[in-house]
């Protein structure tokens, strides 16, 4: 039988490691543009665009983001189009992502003074010029600390991939577990590597938003 | 012709009934006053003339557009219908120059380099040469007021509406804003102020407009009203504040 040595589950996770970075920056880029469109659907007061995104916004954050990877990677399959698990994790993780950063920015947009959108809209701007010049500008400042904090829950999200057969982190560790039977060591290494992609995150998101308190 | 024509505009939140048929005509160079307690409806009868509020009947025609909820051309209205507030709300992200410079460089298309030349224009005439590359945050109220007075002139407006525009300043800044509308209106601009002045719609004003309960209760020219008010209930109000 195979010896697997210390450093060998160590790399083979950290290799894996690297397909849960990759995931994690692909949904949240993805999810962040998606997001920044649902933003502006949310926020038109226009009632047909609204409603849409309110929907949207309940289905994703209403249900597990496990249902949603089993969605996309069954359900699409339904209609004959092949699936891969890397795409099925993509897409169902920059939905959920869109969905939950959508709402984060609504925050903010909805933190900036009425005075401001009544002063732009008497100077003639329309609600998209009125959102890129003013609103955004201003509510961006605020949104960086909720937006890094959530990041790490994206991260840890990717983890479910490991379900639909997607290699990155959780599923090298079980695959790991099955070939060595040393389950404690390799969760822990796991748990770690979580850790140390996680807390940075975390740590400057409540640095920011510290800095931000004593900016008021 | 007037530059502002309101006639019977009746306008409610839910069940409150604000503006109870409000009649006003407003000629090019004409300056009013507009007087009267609080919650008689001044400012949603001014936030009605640039689109901000909706009415429900009679109607508004400004400079030529006809204010109707949503078909109006609310862009093209309010490029020539400024409006300068209470809290002054300029951009706190942006410097005074660039608060002047965004409308006419987004809306106008004017470019930066003519928009800035604008910017140092206004921002002359209020006073604030100096000031054009500091934020919001670094000016006096006094001079943020200035500033969002030449946000709305750099638009070069047809009326500006102002509303109660010196309410939220400490008594020594109230002069400095007092002095630039004044100027304004030497130099022909239309205004319509509302505001708690009695003495600068006295002196400053062509037109004296009192409103009580959402309605045009007495209004004349501002010297004649003042010293002879008909109704008791400017009589009482121009007691109370005087
Ligand atoms: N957005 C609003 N929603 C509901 N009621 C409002 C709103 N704005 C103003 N009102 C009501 O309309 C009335 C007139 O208000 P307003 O025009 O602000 O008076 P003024 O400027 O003369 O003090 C008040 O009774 C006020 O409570
Ligand atoms: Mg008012």
């Amino acid at each position: 039988m195979l010896q697997f040595s210390f450093w060998d589950i160590l790399s083979n996770l950290l290799i894996a490691t690297q397909w849960t970075i990759v995931l994690s920056l692909i949904a949240f880029f993805c999810g962040g543009i998606v997001g920044l469109v649902l933003l502006f659907m949310r926020t038109s007061r226009i009632a047909p665009l609204e409603w849409f995104t309110k929907i949207y916004i309940e289905f994703f954050q209403g249900t597990p983001l496990l249902m949603q990877l089993f969605l996309f990677f069954f359900g699409i399959a339904l209609f004959g189009v092949e699936v891969s698990p890397w795409m099925a994790a993509t897409l169902a993780l920059t939905f959920w992502t869109s969905a939950f950063l959508t709402e984060i920015w609504r925050g903010c947009v909805e933190a900036i003074p009425k005075g401001q959108w009544e002063a732009s809209s008497s100077l003639a701007l329309s609600y998209i010029e009125q959102m890129r010049y003013v609103i955004l500008p201003q509510a961006s400042r605020i949104a960086v600390a909720p937006t890094v904090g959530f990041s790490v829950q994206v991260i840890k999200g990717t983890a479910l991939a490991s379900i639909i057969g997607f290699v990155e982190l959780t599923k090298a560790g079980t695959m790991l577990n099955n070939a060595t039977f040393r389950p404690f060591l390799v969760y822990s290494l796991v748990a770690l590597i979580y850790f140390c992609l996680c807390f940075p995150l975390s740590w400057w998101a409540k640095k920011i938003e510290g800095r931000l308190n004593v900016a008021r | 012709m007037s530059l502002v024509s309101i006639r019977d505009v009746r306008k409610s939140f839910g069940s409150n009934e604000v503006l109870k048929g409000v009649s006003l005509d407003i000629a090019k160079g004409d300056v009013v006053a507009i007087i009267g307690r609080s919650g008689s409806g001044k400012s949603t009868l001014l936030r009605c003339i640039n689109g901000l509020e909706t009415y429900q009947s009679g109607s508004i025609v400004a400079d030529g557009i006809e204010v109707a909820g949503a078909n109006t051309n609310l862009r093209e209205l309010r490029r020539h219908v400024g409006m300068v507030f209470q809290q002054f709300n300029l951009f706190p992200h942006l410097t005074a120059a660039e608060n002047v410079m965004l409308a006419p460089t987004v809306v106008n298309k004017v470019s930066k380099a003519e928009a800035r030349a604008t910017a140092a224009e206004v921002l002359a005439k209020v006073g604030l040469s100096e000031k054009m590359d500091a934020y919001p945050s670094e000016l006096s109220g006094g001079q943020q007021q200035r500033v969002a007075i030449a946000r709305s002139l750099a638009m070069r407006p047809k009326v500006l509406l102002c509303d109660e525009i010196t309410s939220a300043l400490d008594p020594e800044l109230v002069n400095e804003v007092l002095r630039v509308v004044e100027q304004l209106a030497r130099e022909g601009m239309t205004l319509i102020l509302v505001t708690h002045e009695m003495r600068f719609a006295r002196d400053v004003g062509t037109k004296l407009v009192f409103m009580h309960h959402g309605k045009v209760h007495e209004e004349g020219v501002p010297k004649e009203v003042f010293a002879a008010p008909r109704t008791p209930e400017l009589q009482q109000f121009v007691g109370q504040v005087s």
